[in-house]
Formats: structure tokens, C-alpha cells, sequence
């Protein structure tokens, strides 16, 4: 016990750093956003007052935060499944000793270096009525890409924000799938050839089961990318389009600048930590179901 | 005859003889291209438990990987039966495979894992159930149809693997090394069960090993490869008798065969091969050694000698006289332990 005490001031010493890092960038904001999460502040921001903790409650409640709750939901619904489903895809089919497949490996991947801002930009080009690339040569089919546009059509603009979101996320699923790919052992495939299953039998009885775990980690990543949805929001619909406001998310109702709290830190914070609590539970959710139904064994 | 005919879909049910005509396999093209098999040609009859021989990279592995269809041949041809089975897939070969690491599916039961087969051919589930269970308790697995594999012991593994490939009912099983990964004591009571299982089953049994003992104590058939090529075929005895060529000489025996140069144990220009339990300490004539190191093993001592930068194992009972480190012994062999070689071919010369 005595010893303990003695080496106190070494351990404090070393620990310092790591403890001012995490205390300055996470405990800090998390404390100080619950703290603010209580407050109501005038139009200006500058003065606020007490709102009580039941403002939380207020807010979780307010039809603007179940708006954007649902249309936040919506776009995960639209994203992680079929970003999952692409990523394997691309990664099964890339996972092929033919010649030239590193070309397809790197173009397939090249979106993970691409950020959101640029993918939303390039997105947001692709799909503008009059100069847009997809518009010209689409329009015939679907008329809405040109009049009023896919970002500007309330029954569109969600889905479109969500291409543009699963578009940037596919190089990380595609990457991540391809690494666990290589770690199923050939002969499981060869074995189950050998017995007479084709393609698709291998696929639901060796592929996927053996990725399983997989899965499981990146469709975590992907709810929990789509529930943060800022920056594709941000620069592609600015939340709108108005009156519906289908695409305004809860990161962007939090600190968008067309938001409607855009000015009551106090609303923006106990949003944000709502958020955080959403998350949590999601996350938790989804191991619980999933655990049961992924294999992790060798 | 054995192997019915599951789901009429298979070409070649009935006898299960396999015949490679002149088998050659090359990987990659061009100048860089490696060649695993050489012109191999070899009849396995119906019924053999026939072993390819060698040591790793002599393609004994990709033979039998194209018998199971998971190569194709670069020239020559494979017939299961009377059908030429080159162009025909694995599924229509009546061919099953167990593999060095079992390759059982991590994430199905055991009774899933024999299943498979059959459930690939669209039996019926009492029908998988039925056929599964009569394979797993052949092999006395009754008891582990719920575990995973990895709830199992390697030699259990090892069993489900074997399960696996019985409740197809082939033809043909194609086994790579798949007592490699067992310990030497599972070893040993595996190769008495598969013996046993050979009998049983009636099947054809093409069994890919680098173990010798494996090979003289299993096989009906030995198939020597080495570097591509088959060296020789026979009874496991014909091998270990009359080895066709040097490398089958040494490859086959612990310790190997004594094979020395032209002129040093006799007159003549052929290269001379002894077993070391057939070379005899003589007062006089003979070959002057020296000896360099003795290992006694309890049932047996071997005296590492050296003649002429050559060296020579001599084998003898445990009850023999040990002679001293550098002692000088003469040794002699009779005229029908004495395996010539031609020194160029490294063939056999003698009858």
C-alpha cells in the first residue's frame, strides 16, 4: 500500500498527457454539451437561462427533432443495406486472381480518400438539372431529374442524398469486405466445389457466414455514419427542400445553418446529446441481435 | 456395386477405376511457367487404396487435385470409369475430397457440416438427417451431431471430415495428407481405422502423403513422384524390395538406403545401394569404415560410419556388440541385398 503511494506522482506524471488530451477534447465538451443541453438562449445566443433538465424530455418531444429523427432513420434504412450489399458485391467480384483486377481493386477503394465534402460536390454536380451530367442523359426515364431536379424534389431528395452517401462510404465497405475475404481458407470453397455447390450456394454457405463478423462491425459503422449525416446534407439539399425539409438530419438540425434552432445553443446541445444517447442504443441493438447470428470461431 | 447414384446426375457411378493418360501440368505461361506433373500416366484400379508418394512440391498434390476436378490438366487425360472426365465439373465426377485442414465449415454443427453434401443435392431432410447419422456413427460421432468444429479435437475434426466425404457414397475419396495434422499417436490408431474404413466401404482411395509409414503401412498401391514425375509404381513391398530408381532407393526406408558410389563397394561401374539392416560387420573383406557416431535407440543401434567422404548408416539389433567411436570395421552385403543403379539415369540395372 505504502509502495503504491510512493510511485503516485511518477504515474500522475505519465498519465498527465493522455489525461489533459482526452479531458480537453472529449470529457470536456461531453460535460459542458450536457450542461448547455438545459439551457434556453434568446435569438442573439449571447443570453441564456435556465430551461430545467426537462427540456431534454421537451426536446426528444418537439416535432422538429422527430422529424429529423425519422428522416435521419430513413436514410440509414437506405444506406447501410444496400452500401453492405454493394461492398460485398464489388469485393466478391473483385476477389479474383484475374489479370488486371488491381485496376477494378484500387478504382473500387478510391472513395475511401475522397471526403464526404468533395463526394457531396461531385454529387451535387452530377445531379444539377441544367448542367448535370446524370440529368442529360437520364431525363427520359425519369423526368424528375430534370424538372425539378432529384435534390430538389421533396420525394426525391432523400434518396438522392443517400446515393451520394453510399457512393462515399463504398470504398471503406469495399476495402474492409476485401480484407476478410482473403482471410477465408481457400479450401472451404474447394471443398464445398468438390461436393457440387455452385456459385450462389457458396456464396450463402461459405462467403457469407465466414464474413459474418464482418458485417456485423461495418453495418455498425455505416448506422452510425448515416445518424451523423452532416456534411452530404449540408451541401446538397442545405436540408430542404423547404417546406418538407425531407433531408434535414439531426446532425443538421444540430449545427446546419439553415436549421430552425439554428441560433439556441441550448436546443442544439441537448439535440446533440440526445444523438449521442440514440447512437448508444442503436449500437447496442445491433450486437445484441446480431451476436446471436454472426460466427466469430475458426 | 458401390456408389450409388445419388441424384441420377452423376457420369460415372458403377466401377471406380481411375486412369491418368499422360498428365501434364503446367503453372503460369510462358518461359516463367512451372511444371508440377510431367507426363504422368497411372491406373488405379477399382478398389485400391493407392498413395502418391513424395515429398512436398513433387505434385503428387495437384494429381490428385485433378482427379477431384479443382485442376485442369494442361495435356493428357483422366478417366473415372470408361468416361473421360477432363471437361466434366467436380459435382458429376463422384468424386469426394478431405482436405489436410478438414476444411469444415466453422460455422455449421457437425451434423450441417455431413450434411452439406447431400443438402447440395437437394435431398430431403429426413433423407440428410438418416444418411448423416449412419456416417457419423460409423465413425463414432453419434455424440458430437450438435457440436461446432472448433468445440471438437483435431482427430474428431478429422472424423467429420471423413463423414462428410462416406455420406456422398463416391466413387472415388481423394484424400490430401489428412492425417498430417494429427499427432503422432492419432496418427497411428487413424492409419489402422482408414485401413479398416477401406475394407468397409469398398471405395477407391487415392491418398496423397510424404509419410512413408503411412504409405507402406495404408496402401495397397505405392505411387512414387518426385519433381513431377512418377518414379515407380507398386505393392508398398515391390517398392521397398526393388526400388527403380535412387531416389525411390532413399526415399523409401528409416534410415535410407545406403546408395555408394561406383567402384567403392564392388567392382564395377554401377552405383551400389545397401539398406542399412542388410550391411554385416565381416572379420575380413568387405568395406573398410570408420566408425563416427553411434546412436543406440533401445530396440536397435545405428552406427554412422564413413568411408571415403561417404557416409554409411549401419543398422544393427540392440543386443550386437557396440563397437567405439572411430573403430574400423569391415562391412559386406549378400549378392541379393545389393541394389545397382546406373550412375547416369539413376535407374535400376539388375533384374
Amino acid at each position: 500500500m505504502k509502495r503504491k503511494w510512493r510511485d503516485f506522482p511518477i504515474a500522475a506524471g505519465m498519465l498527465t498527457p493522455s489525461a489533459v488530451i482526452l479531458g480537453v477534447f472529449v470529457v470536456y465538451p461531453l460535460v459542458r454539451a450536457v450542461q448547455l443541453g438545459h439551457l434556453r438562449c434568446d435569438a442573439t445566443g449571447k443570453r441564456c437561462r435556465e430551461g430545467g433538465w426537462g427540456q431534454y424530455i421537451d426536446v426528444f418531444r418537439s416535432d422538429e427533432f422527430q422529424h429529423a429523427l425519422a428522416n435521419t432513420g430513413r436514410l440509414a434504412l437506405m444506406t447501410v443495406p444496400v452500401g453492405l450489399a454493394l461492398g460485398i458485391g464489388l469485393a466478391v467480384l473483385a476477389d479474383k486472381q484475374i489479370r488486371g483486377i488491381g485496376f477494378f481493386r484500387t478504382v473500387f477503394s478510391s472513395t475511401v480518400a475522397t471526403s464526404v465534402a468533395v463526394a457531396s460536390l461531385v454529387w451535387f454536380v452530377l445531379l444539377q438539372p441544367q448542367v448535370g451530367v446524370l440529368p442529360d442523359l437520364f431525363h427520359s426515364i425519369i423526368p424528375s431529374l430534370k424538372q425539378p431536379g432529384l435534390l430538389q424534389d421533396p420525394g426525391t431528395a432523400l434518396p438522392a442524398v443517400a446515393l451520394s452517401s453510399i457512393w462515399a462510404s463504398l470504398g471503406f465497405t469495399f476495402i474492409v469486405m476485401t480484407a476478410a475475404l482473403q482471410g477465408i481458407p481457400r479450401e472451404l470453397y474447394e471443398s464445398a466445389f468438390v461436393d457440387g455447390a455452385g456459385g450462389w450456394m457458396r456464396f450463402t454457405n461459405v462467403t457469407l457466414p465466414m464474413l459474418s463478423p464482418t458485417i456485423l462491425f461495418t453495418s455498425v459503422v455505416l448506422t452510425t455514419r448515416a445518424f451523423q449525416a452532416y456534411a452530404e446534407v449540408a451541401l446538397l439539399t442545405g436540408g430542404g427542400p423547404n417546406p418538407e425539409r425531407p433531408t434535414e438530419s439531426v446532425a443538421y438540425l444540430i449545427y446546419g445553418k439553415n436549421s430552425l434552432v439554428k441560433n439556441d445553443i441550448g436546443l442544439k446541445s441537448s439535440a446533440a446529446v440526445l444523438l449521442f444517447f440514440v447512437l448508444l442504443i442503436l449500437a447496442l441493438v445491433q450486437f445484441r441481435g446480431l451476436d446471436k447470428r454472426v460466427h466469430y470461431g475458426r | 456395386m458401390f456408389a450409388p447414384d445419388l441424384m441420377g446426375m452423376t457420369y460415372c457411378s458403377g466401377v471406380a477405376q481411375v486412369r491418368l493418360e499422360q498428365i501434364t501440368k503446367l503453372f503460369g505461361d510462358g518461359a516463367a511457367a512451372v511444371k508440377a506433373v510431367d507426363d504422368v500416366t497411372l491406373d488405379i484400379e477399382d478398389r485400391d487404396f493407392m498413395i502418391l508418394l513424395g515429398p512436398s512440391g513433387c505434385g503428387k498434390s495437384t494429381l490428385l487435385r485433378m482427379v477431384a476436378g479443382l485442376e485442369t490438366p494442361t495435356s493428357g487425360d483422366i478417366y473415372i470409369g470408361n468416361t473421360r472426365v477432363n471437361d466434366i465439373e467436380p459435382k458429376l465426377r463422384d468424386v469426394a475430397m478431405v482436405f489436410q485442414s478438414y476444411a469444415l465449415y466453422p460455422h455449421k454443427s457437425v451434423q450441417a457440416n455431413i450434411e452439406f453434401p447431400l443438402k447440395v443435392r437437394g435431398a430431403s431432410k429426413p433423407d440428410r438427417a438418416a444418411q448423416a447419422r449412419t456416417a457419423a456413427d460409423s465413425l463414432g460421432l453419434g455424440d458430437y451431431m450438435d457440436r461446432k468444429p472448433g468445440q471438437l479435437s483435431g482427430g474428431q475434426r478429422q472424423r467429420v471430415a471423413l463423414a462428410r466425404a462416406i455420406v456422398r457414397q463416391p466413387a472415388v475419396f481423394c484424400m490430401d495428407e489428412p492425417l498430417s495434422n494429427l499427432d503422432a499417436k492419432l496418427r497411428g490408431e487413424t492409419r489402422a481405422e482408414l485401413v479398416d474404413l477401406h475394407r468397409r466401404l469398398d471405395a477407391t482411395i487415392i491418398y496423397v502423403t510424404h509419410d512413408q509409414i503411412e504409405a507402406m503401412t495404408m496402401g495397397t498401391r505405392v505411387a512414387v513422384m518426385s519433381s513431377g514425375r512418377l518414379q515407380q509404381i507398386g505393392t508398398p513391398q515391390q517398392v521397398y524390395a526393388k526400388p527403380e530408381t535412387v531416389f525411390v532407393a532413399r526415399f523409401i526406408g528409416t534410415p535410407p538406403m545406403n546408395v555408394m558410389p561406383a567402384g567403392m563397394f564392388e567392382r564395377g561401374d554401377a552405383l551400389v545401394g545397401v539398406r542399412p539392416e542388410h550391411l554385416e560387420i565381416t572379420p575380413n573383406g568387405g568395406l573398410p569404415v570408420t566408425v563416427r557416431m553411434v546412436e543406440q535407440l533401445g530396440h536397435e543401434t545405428l552406427l554412422i560410419c564413413e568411408a571415403a567422404g561417404t557416409r554409411i548408416v549401419v543398422r544393427q539389433d540392440a543386443e550386437a556388440e557396440v563397437p567405439s567411436i572411430d573403430a574400423e570395421l569391415r562391412l559386406d552385403a549378400t549378392e541379393a541385398h545389393r541394389h545397382r543403379f546406373d550412375p547416369l539415369t539413376e535407374r535400376r540395372v539388375d533384374g
